[in-house]
């Protein structure tokens, strides 16, 4: 009964979350709105007996990915007020696609009921058990291959984002070392053969 | 026992798992209607495909849970490092775009035009 | 037991003159004139040697007939197409006029083209015509046959348009050439109905089938049953038309005479218009299964023979007199064909390529005298200038009228009576046709003998003080054509007509075998000469010699009296009974507006407009529209992709 209501109530904000972050005017509302959207489906995950990804949602997410996101955001100059432009006239074409697929896919979930039993509740879990430690179980294991290769995209996204975005300032004197080990004797030294001067 | 025959149409009993995947649903077309009612902010483009990515994550994880399946969470997993991956150096194409035109409207992109 | 003639003398009487022909075109500049001549002459001479031979050794030695293939071309079908020869009596008689008469031809052109650019060329050609025309007479098949027949076309429309910066020789050559595609698609017609019927190109299995065509009957038009060997003769018969220019394909003669004098004497009086009744006599064992057949060619040949006389009382160009008359003897030879007096129309073939040419070249001698002046109404009185030209002319004449002795006189005259004895279907007209064209044709010979030869001098002053006889080369010539133009008629009548000369070539039933009748009470030339007297033909004849005299000589102001008086009679002559109007003014002008609608309509706007630049506009049309799809805008792509996605599984859930 109260999983009920604390779907509805969450669902509820969720949705309106997301509505915020499409209609909303100004782009750090829009990031904002977008972190109650992800608070909201924390708390979900967590009715879902996923409290490692919900926990993971909320410290990666919103802790870092959109904090990068009002970053940028405050970082551009953005001139607000040309935004909004061009939005009411194909609102109702969004709005419709949106709401076919929608239509389909309640249509397939709910009516057709994707061929299984699935309208009662979740198969109950046992009282001691952990999804942390079921999930390190399996992801250290049989996952551990993977694991590693999410690591090297990391690290992958930070050098592609620093290459793209670093520039260099004009005019700075920087010592470049591999010139530096590069030149050759001949570059620097030239002797030149001088006629002595006649002594009288 | 459950009213299979009629399906999970009460509304006032258990939440099922067509509860879950509608909302995600929701989400997902919320997105979709984002994308194309945004013209003129990238970011707002960025933010969007997030909102989609989470309701994909819905998903998974409502499906682990029902079939009693991990697989389902260790793909969310992933899914939120590559995620966190791919805004990273969207947001950093988005700066350099910004260095260039000075603008992040979207109507501004159309170099590939036909 | 003589042998057959052997195949390399077939191949070297019909390859000399072409060899001669190639090596004077393509090397005419560099061998010259003499040189261009000499080879052709050659080449002639040496195919009328070894036909002359060819003669004796199948008339006076009974050699058998040579009837067999020397090169098989290709074999398609089941049907075999090759060169072969067929030497019997008609072929070998044919083979001698025509080479000797194109000597004859040759030699004279020596002096009569002596002026002109295009020596070289002209040897070539006129050696390249006596090649076609021996491939056309010595052929065994069908095919072969219609070879020669398209090379005769075909060089007799060089020929004509020979000064081809002439605009109206280039119009009378392709008028010939055109004219003669109409007979000769008759003429395919006819050949394709005896491969249909009988599988075969072959003479011999056409003639074999015969009887089982005959039996045949063929649905031409609804409802209509024909019988298979008269369409099958009549097709053939309409090639004939073309070629030897009975009426109504008979336009191209008279315009024709642009071409060289040569050439006139040559093709268009002793060999090619001959080549369509040389083919009927050929053919003379299918034409002889369709009364029906014979009845067309008969009519054509009267109306022909008769109405083609009265156009030479009324023409003033001298050589268009001799070419009407051509046309009115060939109509005499066709009567003969169609009243299965084969026999009696070759040898008429014969004889009138004797003096036939031989007046066309003493045309020519008169016409190089007079500066090539062609209107005989500024000659006159050239007989004692031209005295070689004039005799010889003179037995020319004599010899076309059927004056009693000369050779056109036995020819004609077994012809009239073999039409006389005849019952067929249209013998009564044509009867009334052969003889009051004798008539007719003994007034024009004589209007233009006399107005040519005799009477006062028309011409200027300074034509008359450089009028002179023609070098040997131009009488010579003459001379050898007269010596035939008078006894041949007297020593051969006997022998080919009533002889059995052609009894293996030309076959004729029995119940209307007019020939056979009168060889019954036949007995000698001379008899024949007396008989003549008892009837019409030598009176009408004299009668004509009279009354060309009497127009043209005694009273001259008749004829113009006569002109004013028969006015509208006289304008129809003069336009030819309107044939060539029609013919210009109704087919030629339907044609080229059917061709205009088609370039407008089918290649301009159809196929250029609609298939060529329409597809092109249609491609870029739709890629003008489509390139809109192109926005260059992400959302654009991405909501795509989505719209895709939803129309796809709206169609998946649709489905189940």
């Amino acid at each position: 009964m109260l999983t009920t209501i604390l779907f509805y109530v969450y669902a509820a904000v969720l949705v309106g979350a997301a509505l915020g972050v499409v209609l909303a005017r100004n782009p750090v509302h829009a990031a904002l709105f977008l972190v109650l959207a992800f608070f909201n489906s924390a708390a979900l995950w967590l009715l879902l007996e996923a409290e490692f990804l919900g926990i993971v949602l909320v410290l990666v997410y919103v802790g870092a990915v959109m904090v990068l996101f009002l970053f940028v955001v405050m970082m551009l100059d953005i001139n607000v007020a040309q935004l909004r432009e061009g939005f009411t006239r194909n609102a109702p074409l969004g709005a419709l696609v949106a709401g076919v697929i929608v239509a389909e896919i309640v249509y397939v979930v709910w009516a057709r009921q994707l061929g299984l039993d699935l309208s009662g509740g979740a198969p109950p879990l046992p009282a001691d058990f952990s999804n942390t430690k079921a999930l390190g179980a399996v992801l250290y294991t049989d996952y551990v291959y993977p694991f590693q290769l999410a690591a090297v995209v990391l690290l992958i996204a930070i050098v592609a984002a620093i290459v793209l975005t670093m520039r260099r300032r004009p005019g700075l004197k920087q010592q470049d070392i591999g010139r530096q080990v590069a030149v050759r004797r001949e570059d620097r030294v030239r002797i030149v053969k001088v006629e002595a001067e006649q002594r009288p | 026992m459950s009213d299979a025959a009629t399906g999970g149409m009460a509304l006032a009993g258990s939440i099922g798992l067509p509860h879950f995947l509608v909302l995600a649903g929701i989400l997902f077309s919320i997105a979709v209607a984002g994308i194309f009612l945004n013209r003129k902010n990238v970011i707002l483009l960025l933010m969007c495909i997030e909102l989609m990515l989470l309701a994909v994550n819905f998903n998974f994880i409502a499906f682990s849970r029902w079939l009693g399946d991990l697989n389902g969470q260790v793909f969310v997993f992933f899914i939120l490092t590559v995620a966190a991956a791919e805004s990273a150096i969207g947001l950093a194409i988005l700066v350099v775009l910004f260095r260039e035109r000075r603008s992040i409207d979207v109507e501004d992109l159309d170099v590939m035009r036909g | 037991m003589q042998h057959a003639v052997p195949a390399e003398v077939c191949l070297a009487i019909v390859l000399a003159p072409l060899l001669a022909a190639l090596v004077a075109g393509l090397l005419g500049r560099l061998i010259g004139r003499v040189g261009a001549h000499s080879v052709t002459i050659a080449g002639v001479a040496t195919s009328f040697a070894l036909s002359a031979w060819v003669l004796k050794v199948q008339a006076f030695d009974g050699a058998p007939v040579f009837n067999g293939p020397v090169y098989t071309w290709l074999a398609t079908d089941g049907v075999r197409m090759q060169i072969g020869f067929l030497i019997d009596h008609l072929s070998a008689l044919m083979m001698t006029v025509v080479s000797f008469v194109s000597l004859m031809v040759h030699v004279y052109t020596i002096g009569y083209m002596h002026d002109d650019d295009g020596y070289q060329r002209f040897f070539s050609y006129i050696s390249l015509f006596t090649f076609a025309m021996l491939m056309l007479v010595m052929s065994n098949n069908f095919l072969q046959l219609f070879f020669g027949w398209e090379g005769v076309g075909l060089v007799s429309y060089l020929l004509i348009g020979f000064w081809y910066k002439r605009p109206t020789a280039i119009f009378a050559s392709l008028k010939a050439f055109l004219v003669n595609r109409v007979g000769d698609f008759g003429f395919l017609l006819g050949i394709a109905g005896i491969v249909y019927f009988t599988g075969s190109l072959d003479y011999l299995a056409a003639f074999a089938a015969a009887p089982r065509i005959a039996a045949h009957g063929f649905l031409l038009f609804e409802g209509q049953a024909w019988n298979a060997m008269s369409v099958i003769c009549i097709c053939l018969f309409i090639g004939a038309m073309g070629k030897s220019a009975q009426v109504p394909l008979h336009v191209w003669l008279p315009d024709s005479m642009e071409g060289p004098t040569p050439i006139s004497a040559l093709i268009h009086a002793a060999t090619m218009v001959t080549a369509g009744i040389f083919m009927v006599a050929r053919m003379s064992p299918l034409f002889e299964f369709s009364p029906a057949a014979l009845g067309f060619v008969l009519v054509i040949g009267a109306t022909t023979a008769l109405f083609m006389g009265f156009l030479g009382i009324v023409n003033n160009d001298i050589k268009r007199v001799i070419a009407y008359s051509t046309l009115s003897q060939l109509g005499y030879m066709t009567v003969a064909l169609g009243v299965s007096a084969y026999g009696a129309g070759i040898f008429h073939l014969m004889t009138h390529a004797f003096f036939k040419a031989l007046l066309f070249l003493a045309a020519g001698s008169v016409i190089i005298a007079m500066h090539h002046e062609q209107d005989m109404r500024r000659m006159g009185g050239l007989r004692k200038y031209l005295p070689v030209t004039y005799w010889t002319a003179l037995v020319g004449a004599l010899a076309l009228i059927g004056f009693p002795g000369f050779s056109g006189f036995y020819s004609k005259d077994v012809l009239i009576e073999a039409v006389a004895l005849s019952h067929v279907p249209g013998s009564g007209y044509a009867r009334f046709c052969v003889t009051a064209g004798v008539f007719v044709t003994a007034l024009y010979t004589f209007r233009l003998i006399f107005m040519t030869f005799h009477g006062t001098e028309r011409m200027d002053e300074h034509t008359r003080e450089h009028l002179h006889e023609s070098p040997w080369v131009v009488t010579v010539p003459l001379v050898l054509l007269a010596i035939p133009s008078a006894v041949i008629g007297w020593l051969t009548v006997g022998p080919v007509v009533f002889g059995g000369f052609f009894d293996g070539s030309i076959v004729v039933h029995a119940d209307h075998d007019v020939l056979a009748e009168i060889g019954r009470e036949f007995s000698g030339p001379l008899a024949f000469l007396l008989h003549a007297f008892a009837g019409p033909p030598v009176y009408l004849a004299g009668a004509g010699m009279l009354a060309a005299w009497a127009l043209y000589l005694k009273w001259p102001g008749i004829p113009a009296a006569l002109r004013a008086r028969f006015a509208p009679v006289y304008r129809v002559l003069d336009n030819k009974y309107y044939f060539d109007w029609v013919n210009e003014h109704v087919l030629a002008a339907a044609g080229r507006g059917l061709g205009r609608i088609f370039w407008r309509g089918g290649d301009e706007l159809l196929i250029d407009g609609a298939f060529v630049n329409g597809s092109a506009r249609a491609v870029r049309a739709l890629g003008a529209l489509v390139r809109h799809v192109q926005t260059g805008y992400l959302y654009h792509y991405a909501f795509a992709m989505v719209i895709g996605l939803a129309a796809l599984l709206g169609y998946l859930l649709l489905r189940s």
